[in-house]
């Protein structure tokens, strides 16, 4: 059991895990702090700005990405200045002018009160929040897409746009996007997935398709399993 | 060479090192810093040496490749020792003279010396030239005495003698002690104290300590590192080894960008040496401090001079930085303690030692002690590379240093602290220039940049400017700086077509704001600067663009016309020789005209009339 440490946040006393960020002590008190590229099997990233939270440290009051900053002993935290609503805000309205119509950001937007973005919009859909990256490389381990170029031309790529070399297929980054903008389709055994075309293995005892050939072969890998075993029966015949 | 084992050693190899040159015999310092280079210097080098050989005249004349000097404006140029004097503008045509009459028979020409502007007097020597009179140069002057490949010119003028004292006379915390007491701060653009961060350094938990040297400079206009690795690597070599002994570490970097070739050459060069004479590697100065370092070079991306994108650059990943809101000095590269100062905090460590930090704390200002470099650069007189007492007016520099605007226009506002700093206009120009001075003002002293502008610049188009180039280097990881500094951009150039409104204006406050507020890293925390300091005191152009729909500056196409003012044309047809569309047209010596429909409102007319006849409106 790691050490506690006990902070304050929107005045209420909480007790978290030293180590652990000030997101992770909300969630766990129940205190709700929005957020875009925040997720609890990732690694903390800090990108959409959306958790932003005002603290205090003694005099000194600063904005900080509650999903990075650590917790510490006497840390006042709160979820919802108008420093904080500002800047929420402004990144509502900046993923609006890439992404207009998402219902997870329309319902962001209405709970921040903003009624649209004042920007120009050029509808790119993706709001950049690395999720899907950061799923593939810390969750599945096989780091297939990447982010490519910089600034305002970044986004998630293949690498050099080809059919990825290094994807099994898992769907994991399309399961993950908050806004769902990666492609995913399946079709007679097929899966498409970043513009390639994957095969799936069906199922001996029960002749349903189970998962594409390059995933099965990546859990033999990892599980010292052969691809027989992992095609003897599935979940709906097992 | 044989490796320096002792202080003793080290005064020997100095004696020795002084002793080859002869004081009386006459010296030509070359400036060969990237400036004067492009001037074509290398060729008048390689002219007057190959002349040297062909008169036989090797052991009456030195000729010395320096760094850079500072006054970029007067290039090609160079001094010639022992009387110093300055000569400038030098012309492939100028050397036979400068060998027979400067060099051999000690006579001034004329030609070559610097006309003040002011007072129409020719001057002879460097130091009474006013671009370098009010200067305090305690660390770029060196650039100018000694060859920066050669480590004996180094040691001729007292090189690693500071080194030498703090390992042998000092502890390591006495080292950080002295650096406290000196109150140096960091002159990479954040201005902490560097002292403190030595300590915390040498205080924290983990092997190996880092030290690195940030020669990442990025900002346009800016290039007093760049002339410092160029010009006298070994100082900034000298203070490396003097803080990683203070610090406790064994292994440095020194990050520097890849389009400085010749830095990197210089600074790999002095690497080299330092070696050999056992300044650096095992066992330095025969004590049991050990400390070597490596060179980075940097894909030249502007983030990367932030410190962690930096780490993660030197680490082989893309440079984006992360914020985990612990500090390098905990936690930096490959998460050890690392300290991160830049080229010229580093230059600075050996004149602290040498000279105590009693003498260092006694220049400056209170809270900003020792003197800055700043890179005059913008619509000033002078142009080049400056180095004042912190304290110093904006005043003095521009006017006194810099020799003012030129062509007798109007000082407008001077921008420093870089793309993300702040344009400060006539009425704060005897603020003295110190970290916290400038940061009151909503500009910053960022690594030294100064941008002077005059009437002819739209204040609106410069926020613009800046702008861009932060859109174009922002790295793209948090949604403030990635899309917020490309809108705010979108909304000043709609603001410059005549289309803004004036809730554009509170807009941009607010956004400015929430960005700051909200970014990742200092990059996008800082960008908004531009725009928010030409709002505060300029606020008015960007009025009268919304308004009247009128550029006052008459820089902003959309909202110009450029006419011929039949009073003062002269009808010389420059305009019509220049205009590149044929819309200004007229015979020789009657009034020229321009046709609207051709014109594409390059102002080049505008530029190049003599009589300022050509008028914006």
């Amino acid at each position: 059991m790691s050490e506690m440490v006990t902070l304050k946040i929107n005045g209420r006393q909480v007790q978290a895990p030293a180590g652990s960020t000030v997101i992770e002590a909300a969630r766990d008190a129940n205190i709700h702090i929005p957020n875009l590229c925040s997720n609890p099997e990732l690694e903390p990233y800090g990108a959409c700005r959306m958790c932003m939270v005002e603290i205090s440290h003694g005099k000194r009051t600063r904005l900080v990405a509650s999903c990075i900053y650590e917790v510490s002993e006497g840390l006042e935290v709160k979820t919802d200045t108008q420093r904080v609503n500002n800047v929420r805000r402004l990144v509502i309205e900046l993923m609006l002018s890439r992404n207009p119509k998402h219902p997870r950001l329309l319902e962001l937007a209405a709970q921040h009160g903003v009624e649209g973005t004042r920007f120009e919009i050029d509808v790119r859909g993706c709001i950049l929040c690395g999720q899907c990256v950061r799923t593939c490389r810390e969750v599945v381990g096989v780091s297939a897409i990447g982010f490519e170029s910089r600034g305002t031309q970044r986004r998630v790529a293949t690498p050099f746009n080809e059919s990825p070399a290094e994807c099994i297929a898992c769907g994991s980054c399309a399961y993950i996007c908050p806004v769902d903008v990666i492609p995913l389709k399946e079709k007679d055994g097929v899966r498409t997935i970043w513009k390639t075309d994957f095969p799936m293995l069906q199922c001996r005892s029960c002749g349903r398709t189970i998962a594409p050939k390059r995933q099965l072969e990546h859990f033999a890998k990892i599980t010292g399993q052969s691809l027989d075993d992992l095609t003897k029966s599935c979940v709906h015949c097992r | 060479m044989k490796k320096i084992k002792s202080p003793a050693d080290l005064t020997k190899l100095q004696e020795a090192a002084k002793q080859r040159f002869d004081p009386e015999k006459p010296c030509i310092a070359f400036c060969t810093g990237t400036g004067c280079l492009a001037y074509g210097t290398q060729k008048l080098v390689d002219t007057l040496k190959d002349e040297i050989v062909k008169r036989n005249l090797g052991d009456r004349v030195y000729i010395r490749n320096t760094g850079c000097h500072g006054f970029c404006e007067r290039g090609p140029m160079a001094v010639i020792y022992p009387q110093k004097i300055f000569y400038q503008k030098i012309k492939l045509e100028d050397v036979p003279d400068i060998i027979e009459k400067t060099a051999l028979k000690g006579e001034v020409i004329d030609r070559l010396l610097y006309k003040d502007p002011v007072t129409k007097t020719k001057i002879v020597k460097e130091d009474e030239v006013p671009f370098y009179k009010k200067q305090m140069r305690l660390v770029f002057g060196m650039n100018g005495l000694i060859e920066p490949t050669s480590i004996e010119d180094y040691l001729a003028i007292g090189g690693y003698g500071a080194l030498a004292k703090a390992l042998h006379q000092m502890q390591p915390q006495q080292v950080v002690d002295e650096v406290i007491a000196a109150k140096l701060r960091g002159r990479g653009g954040g201005g902490f104290p560097t002292g403190w961060k030595w300590d915390a350094t040498r205080k924290a938990q983990g092997e190996p300590k880092y030290i690195i040297c940030n020669a990442d400079e990025g900002d346009p206009g800016a290039y007093m590192d760049r002339s410092l690795l160029e010009g006298n690597p070994h100082s900034v070599l000298e203070g490396m080894v003097i803080g990683a002994y203070a610090i406790g570490s064994t292994h440095g970097y020194i990050y520097v960008r890849n389009e400085y070739p010749l830095a990197v050459k210089n600074i790999t060069l002095a690497i080299e040496k330092a070696r050999e004479l056992g300044l650096l590697g095992d066992n330095i100065m025969g004590t049991d401090f050990s400390f070597d370092l490596l060179i980075n070079r940097g894909g030249g991306a502007f983030v990367c001079g932030e410190s962690s994108a930096l780490f993660a650059s030197i680490e082989g990943r893309s440079g984006e930085p992360r914020a985990k809101y612990v500090h390098a000095t905990d936690r930096g590269l490959y998460n050890k303690p690392t300290t991160l100062n830049n080229v010229e905090t580093w230059a600075n460590v050996p004149l602290i030692i040498n000279n105590g930090s009693a003498w260092y704390a006694g220049i400056g200002t209170e809270k900003s002690k020792g003197t800055k470099i700043f890179s005059l650069v913008g619509k000033i007189n002078n142009t080049g590379l400056v180095e004042v007492p912190m304290g110093i007016t904006l005043r003095e520099i521009i006017y006194e240093i810099g020799g003012g605007i030129p062509k007798g226009r109007k000082f407008k506002a001077v921008q420093t602290g870089g793309p993300s700093g702040g344009c400060i206009p006539e009425e704060h120009l005897d603020m003295p220039v110190d970290f916290d001075a400038l940061t009151d003002l909503g500009s910053m002293m960022g690594s030294g940049g100064m941008i002077v502008m005059d009437e002819r610049n739209c204040m609106v188009d410069v926020a613009k400017y800046f702008l861009s180039f932060l859109e174009g280097e922002s790295c793209g990881k948090c949604t403030p700086c990635r899309e917020g500094v490309l809108q705010m951009r979108k909304i000043l150039d709609r603001i410059c077509e005549g289309k803004g409104a004036m809730e554009d204006l509170d807009t941009l406050e607010w956004m400015g704001q929430a960005i700051a507020d909200g970014s990742l890293c200092a990059l996008g925390g800082s960008a908004p600067n531009p725009v928010l300091t030409t709002l505060r005191y300029f606020r008015d152009e960007y009025e009268a663009h919304i308004k009247d729909k009128r550029c006052p500056a008459g820089v902003c196409k959309a909202l110009i016309t450029y006419s011929i003012d039949p009073e003062t044309c002269t009808g010389c047809h420059v305009c019509a020789r220049i205009c590149p569309t044929q819309a200004a047209t007229g015979e020789k010596k009657e009034l020229h005209t321009i046709n609207q429909e051709l014109c594409i409102k390059c102002g080049a007319c505008y530029e190049s009339c003599k009589f300022d006849a050509v008028k914006v409106s």
